[in-house]
């Protein structure tokens, strides 16, 4: 599996990261804190989504250099 | 037939409809190649940069059927259609660490589907028919779902009939999408892809805007749909769970519904095409980056379910909420492009999925059986009348089967791909697994995934583990007995065969080093 991240555990880390996340569903069931009238279920899974490309990104500037 | 036609939406909608069957002509003419050469009619010569392929993959995952069905879902259900989410954050480090690699052997050994691959790896032409024969039986619902899709907006525009005229529209559609894809190709859904996925930005993003205006703000929308849940849940007599969090039962069907799904999603032959058709490892690597803004687009079209409660309407099938909330809300020239986005949003799969289909059939599963000798050009010819056969194929499925028929099979498509993980995957990072024991593993995978999700009276996406209340999905529960299996037969049938991938081949092996 270490072969699979080049090697690179910090690598693996960031890529892995955010889908853990997006998986511990009971971390964010919950309806408080709101954001602009969302629930934190919705508005925590939404911005998940830009957090998890800012991770791939940082992996890929660690891949090109 | 026409009498309560809505006639602005439906001029913009035959107008956007009309371009895009242009440019699908014109795309034959689009970065000129040989196109009586199956590697540029079925995979655009492999010349399409970090744009296009953006375009091109956006507009190929995302589909017609997830603009109706996710939102739909969340109607009917709350916030268990979500799943969408977790599922569309889980793909792409999965593209972005494996995709690369498949790419660049798939390149250099001129290979042009999965199955392509898997013979070249294992050098096991019946591993290869397995895999082959997987993408095409999952890939028929899917196709069909996204005509379901189209169906859903063209009546919407007020369009009935009775019988078999009720589906006139949807039939000079489909045959107009078969000629251009018989002609150019991957090239046709690559340029089309541009019209829809512009078309389907600005209409969500006018709707995340223009509906909380209407209806009094995101916290009203959520309020009324929490509200529309509460009611439901309570009518059904608890039979029904809706809500605007996950009940306690629902939380494990949505991880691993979500795992599943995203581990199958890359493995059906029109994901790989598009990816395939990339120019270069970079423009993957890139796109694994950029496409999740249509995950937020995603996310957004997912609302849109819970903005039809605050909306107040009310529809026997759930599938219908979103078209009727842009009549609600819009005026008709918008909703008319709106439904025009969604049907050109079926287009763009269907055509991927044809020819995706179409090049499995021909190379994996006719050249290796049938005709070992076909030459590339005889190729394209066998691709281009499949990738016919195949569209002609959905459109009569949905003519004459009941749609809940495509549903079912959809969902056990699911489980299905994800039983060709191990094969596809694995022998990308180790030389433990040999061609047969994936085959077995395969195997086990496929009967307990769709033994599983039979029951007396439905077909079911989720299976109770051991009376625990604990609900996991089938195809997860399959593909966890593939790999169990794989692993141990590998120990038992070492991969002898020749494998003309080999490391020296692909420089991202370290040379002279094991690769595990």
């Amino acid at each position: 599996m270490i072969e699979m991240f080049g090697g690179n555990m910090k690598k693996a880390l960031l890529l892995l990261l955010p889908s853990v996340v997006a998986l511990c569903a009971p971390l964010y069931n919950v309806m408080e804190p709101r954001l602009f009238g969302f629930p934190f279920f919705y508005w925590f899974l939404l911005l998940l989504i830009p957090v998890s490309s800012v991770f791939t990104f940082l992996v890929y500037k660690e891949v090109k250099r | 037939m026409i009498a309560h036609l809505n006639w602005t939406a439906t001029a913009v909608f035959i107008g956007f409809f009309l371009l895009v069957t242009v440019l699908g002509f014109v795309a034959a003419h689009w970065k000129r190649g040989d196109l009586t050469d199956l590697h540029e009619w079925g995979l655009g010569g492999r010349r399409f940069g970090p744009w296009i392929s953006w375009f091109l993959i956006g507009g190929d995952l995302y589909t017609a059927y997830t603009v109706i069905a996710v939102p739909a879902v969340v109607y009917a259900i709350g916030a268990f259609g979500f799943f969408a989410v977790p599922y569309t954050i889980i793909i792409y480090p999965i593209l972005f660490v494996v995709f690369p690699r498949l790419w660049r052997i798939a390149h250099r050994k001129n290979y042009l589907t999965a199955s392509d691959y898997l013979l070249g790896r294992y050098g096991n032409k019946w591993l290869e028919l397995a895999v082959a024969f997987t993408g095409i039986l999952a890939k028929m619902p899917y196709i069909a779902l996204q005509l379901v899709g189209m169906e859903k907006v063209i009546q919407a525009l007020g369009f009935q009939g009775e019988g078999l005229w009720s589906h006139l529209p949807l039939t000079l559609a489909f045959l107009i999408l078969a000629l251009y894809t018989y002609r150019s190709g991957l090239r046709a859904p690559a340029m089309i892809a541009f019209v829809k996925d512009i078309m389907i930005y600005i209409f969500v993003i006018a709707a995340v805007i223009i509906v909380p205006m209407k209806l009094g703000g995101y916290g009203v929308i959520f309020d009324s749909a929490r509200e529309a849940f509460a009611q439901k849940t309570a009518a059904s007599g608890g039979k029904v769970t809706a809500g605007l969090l996950l009940a306690p039962q629902q939380v494990w069907p949505f991880i691993t519904l979500a795992l599943g799904s995203a581990l199958a999603l890359f493995m059906y032959p029109h994901s790989m095409t598009a990816i395939l058709a990339a120019r270069d490892a970079h423009s993957i690597r890139v796109n694994a980056i950029t496409l999740p803004a249509y995950s937020i687009l995603l996310g957004l079209i997912a609302l849109m379910g819970l903005m039809a409660h605050a909306a107040g309407i009310k529809v026997a099938n759930p599938q219908d909420a979103v078209p009727q909330l842009f009549l609600a809300i819009f005026p008709d020239w918008f909703a008319g492009f709106a439904f025009a986005a969604i049907a050109i949003g079926a287009l763009v799969p269907a055509a991927v999925m044809s020819i995706g289909a179409a090049n499995t059939f021909t190379r994996n599963i006719w050249k290796p059986f049938i005709h070992p000798q076909m030459s590339a050009q005889e190729e394209a010819v066998l691709a281009k009348l499949m990738s016919l056969v195949v569209k002609l194929g959905a459109l009569v499925f949905i003519l004459f089967v009941p749609t809940k028929f495509a549903l079912d099979l959809q969902l056990l498509g699911g489980v299905w791909m994800s039983q060709v993980v191990p094969a596809v995957i694995f022998g990308l990072f180790t030389r433990w697994f040999s061609g047969w024991a994936l085959l077995w593993g395969w195997a086990v995978g496929m009967i307990l995934g769709t033994w599983l999700a039979w029951t007396p009276s439905a077909w079911v996406p989720v299976h109770t583990l051991f009376g625990s209340g604990v609900a996991v999905y089938n195809g997860l529960i399959g593909l966890i007995a593939n790999i169990l299996v794989a692993t141990l037969l590998s120990a038992v049938l070492p991969d002898k065969a020749h494998d003309e991938t080999r490391e020296e081949d692909d420089e991202e092996f370290p040379k002279g080093k094991p690769a595990l």
